[in-house]
């Protein structure tokens, strides 16, 4: 267990550092961050101090492993476009699009995966039929698509929820600020939450049920109804148990991928979010906020994956046999 | 000797080109062809996806105003509501917007610009996966290794989130006056390099099976080099699975266009394509001028729902394991 946590961390060391590479690439040589500071109107004596201020006159392995050390201590620069610490920009942002994605994910599980057993086990009545038709549906439209019809159905002709932003939000601790803790809130998050969460739901939804329609046909099954087990104990106890596995790779895969789609969603509702803080970024080229966010999402990636495989262990008891086989 | 166990050796869901004949006789008469026409989504399907990519590839003979011309609108004719209702005329079935643009027009042209980004885009990511997938799986070694790993990594990240660091990266490195004329190659390539690790892994795949085939140990004995038999021995042998990859990639294109489109860092607005369009009528929406987003939507949902299910009957179609 240990070597194998320890294997999975080595392996994600190269590839942060060729992340960081990347990330430094941009920062120091895209967009000539000298001329950027200083404007149009300066000396050459000024440009000269500036570079050796910023250390750009040093070689470019020093600059580097500077850059990633103070990336190490959470500093990223200044962004262009707001004049303010990237690292600030973004940590007051992740909360907001934490919540939203945490949400989404909590809906698309609590949904998914009973319709999906259920789609699975009474799979030719109208319901399940039904079911499987907004799924289809909730696959081939595109993010922005739902968002903008939720906001005309329920904003715009309905006028039941706010349509942008995250309502009032309540301070927690020194940074984290939470839109959970009011009425206001909560309205916010419903109709943002339901547009990102669909997608996941749907295909969570579809996995279980096909992984359920695959279990349900084992012996082992056949053997337990033989031996007289009820209905709910073959399908919770031995045939959703046995489904969870891919279940969990793409519950958690899908979770990076909803830090990611969120932009999209923040951007239709306008959410004050880290993906509104990048879309508005890579509008006018803000490299430092562009970097940084490459850093911080592919280390959001990194040890998600590494959550994903550390869960295999706990559900899959087999993973743990070969292993010790060796 | 005994046949080497396909399909276990290949990733899941990946299916072979096989038993489509030699042709146009061979081609007509296959499996292929009478699956097809007694496939009625299939059949659908195309006929939609075809329709779309007439009116979009003919749009400046086929729409009914020319939303290019400046000359041409009115703010007489502006947001006129879609037929039939009791204000909209023959002219304008669809309605029009802020500025008097025929919406149908503009979706028309909007539709002919995202084919053009999704073709081209997937034709990239096509050439490239199949350099890196016959490459990495032919020669192995240091070059496998490599490649895969950047695949891996780049396979990691959604390929929109690639996608819009790479086009905000080259827009940022580019010099102000060449941003504009630019966009479009600029889009076409992140979309590209977005999409090609999938196709490289697949055609890997494929590729270390065929490589250990009679019939390549029979041209590398008679001294064929090395990049001849990648080329005209094993690219035929793998290429069945790319179609489909390429046709899936081409719904996915055209989506991740829209979308950054959508978010404002993709097409200029001086080209618009279908993202462009949603974008701009998402602001009339509170206002009540729903048909000039909610169209251009449709034309986008149909477009890519037409093309995704063409992919998954393809997928079955040319999947042995499902006959």
């Amino acid at each position: 267990m240990f070597a194998f946590v320890a294997t999975r961390l080595l392996q994600a060391i190269p590839v942060l550092l060729v992340v960081g590479l990347i990330s430094f690439a941009l920062f120091a040589y895209v967009g000539d961050p000298v001329s950027i500071i200083l404007g149009q109107d300066h000396t050459e004596a000024q440009r000269l101090e500036l570079i050796r201020q910023l250390g750009l006159d040093r070689p470019f392995f020093i600059q580097f492993a500077r850059y990633l050390w103070t990336a190490l201590h959470g500093e990223f620069g200044i962004s262009y476009r707001l004049a303010q610490p990237v690292s600030r920009l973004i940590g007051e942002r992740a909360p907001a699009t934490l919540e939203l994605a945490v949400t989404a994910m909590a809906l698309a599980i609590a949904i998914g995966i009973p319709m999906g057993v259920y789609t699975g086990i009474h799979r030719d009545t109208w319901f399940s039929r039904l079911f499987m038709a907004v799924s289809l549906i909730g696959v081939s439209l595109p993010v922005f698509l739902v968002g903008i019809l939720l906001i005309l159905i329920f904003s715009v002709s309905l006028d039941w929820l706010p349509s942008f932003g995250r309502g009032t939000v309540v301070p927690i601790g020194s940074w984290w600020t939470t839109g959970f803790a009011t009425w206001s809130g909560l309205r916010a998050l419903i109709l943002p939450a339901i547009t990102l969460g669909l997608f996941q739901m749907t295909l969570i939804l579809r996995l279980v049920r096909a992984e359920m329609l695959e279990v349900l046909r084992t012996d082992y099954i056949r053997f337990a109804r033989a031996r007289g087990l009820p209905n709910r104990t073959i399908h919770f106890g031995h045939a959703l148990k046995n489904t969870l596995v891919p279940v969990i790779t793409i519950i958690g895969l899908q979770f990076g991928g909803l830090v990611a789609f969120s932009l999209v969603t923040e951007t239709v509702f306008q959410w004050p979010g880290m993906g509104l803080l990048l879309v508005q970024s890579v509008a006018v080229a803000d490299i430092p906020v562009m970097s940084a966010y490459l850093l911080l999402i592919s280390l959001v990636y990194l040890t998600i994956n590494l959550a994903v495989d550390l869960l295999y262990y706990a559900v899959d008891p087999r993973l743990r046999v070969s292993r010790r086989g060796h | 000797m005994a046949p080497p166990d396909r399909a276990a050796a290949e990733p899941r869901g990946v299916p072979v080109l096989s038993g489509t004949g030699t042709g146009a006789r061979g081609f007509l008469g296959s499996d292929f062809v009478h699956g097809f026409r007694h496939s009625p989504v299939a059949v659908v399907s195309a006929l939609i996806a075809l329709v779309l990519i007439l009116a979009g590839v003919f749009a400046p003979w086929l729409a009914p105003h020319d939303p290019t011309n400046l000359a041409s609108l009115s703010l007489l004719d502006s947001f006129k509501p879609p037929w039939p209702s009791a204000d909209s005329d023959w002219f304008n079935p669809l309605g029009t917007d802020s500025q008097g643009r025929d919406v149908l027009s503009a979706i028309m042209f909007g539709m002919r610009i995202s084919l053009l980004v999704g073709f081209c885009s997937v034709a990239i990511a096509v050439v490239l996966g199949i350099v890196a997938g016959l490459a990495a799986g032919y020669l192995g070694g240091a070059a496998d290794t490599i490649l895969m790993r950047i695949a891996d990594v780049q396979l990691t990240f959604p390929a929109i989130l690639t996608a819009l660091m790479i086009n905000g990266i080259v827009g940022a490195a580019l010099p102000q006056t060449m941003r504009e004329q630019m966009q479009i190659p600029v889009i076409i390539v992140s979309i590209g390099i977005s999409l090609w690790p999938g196709i490289a892994r697949t055609v890997r795949g494929s590729t270390m099976v065929e490589r250990n085939k009679e019939y390549v140990l029979a041209a590398r004995v008679i001294g064929v080099p090395a990049r001849r038999i990648m080329i005209s021995h094993v690219l035929p042998n793998v290429i069945g699975p790319v179609l489909v990859l390429a046709t899936l990639g081409l719904g996915l294109a055209i989506l991740t266009e829209a979308t950054l489109s959508f978010l404002g860092v993709g097409l200029p607005p001086t080209r618009p394509s279908l993202g462009t369009l949603i974008r701009y009528g998402n602001d009339f929406l509170f206002s009540g001028q729903w048909w000039v987003t909610i169209f251009p939507g449709a034309a986008l949902v149909l477009m890519v729902l037409s093309i995704n299910l063409l992919g998954d009957w393809l997928r079955d179609a040319l999947n042995p394991r499902l006959r």
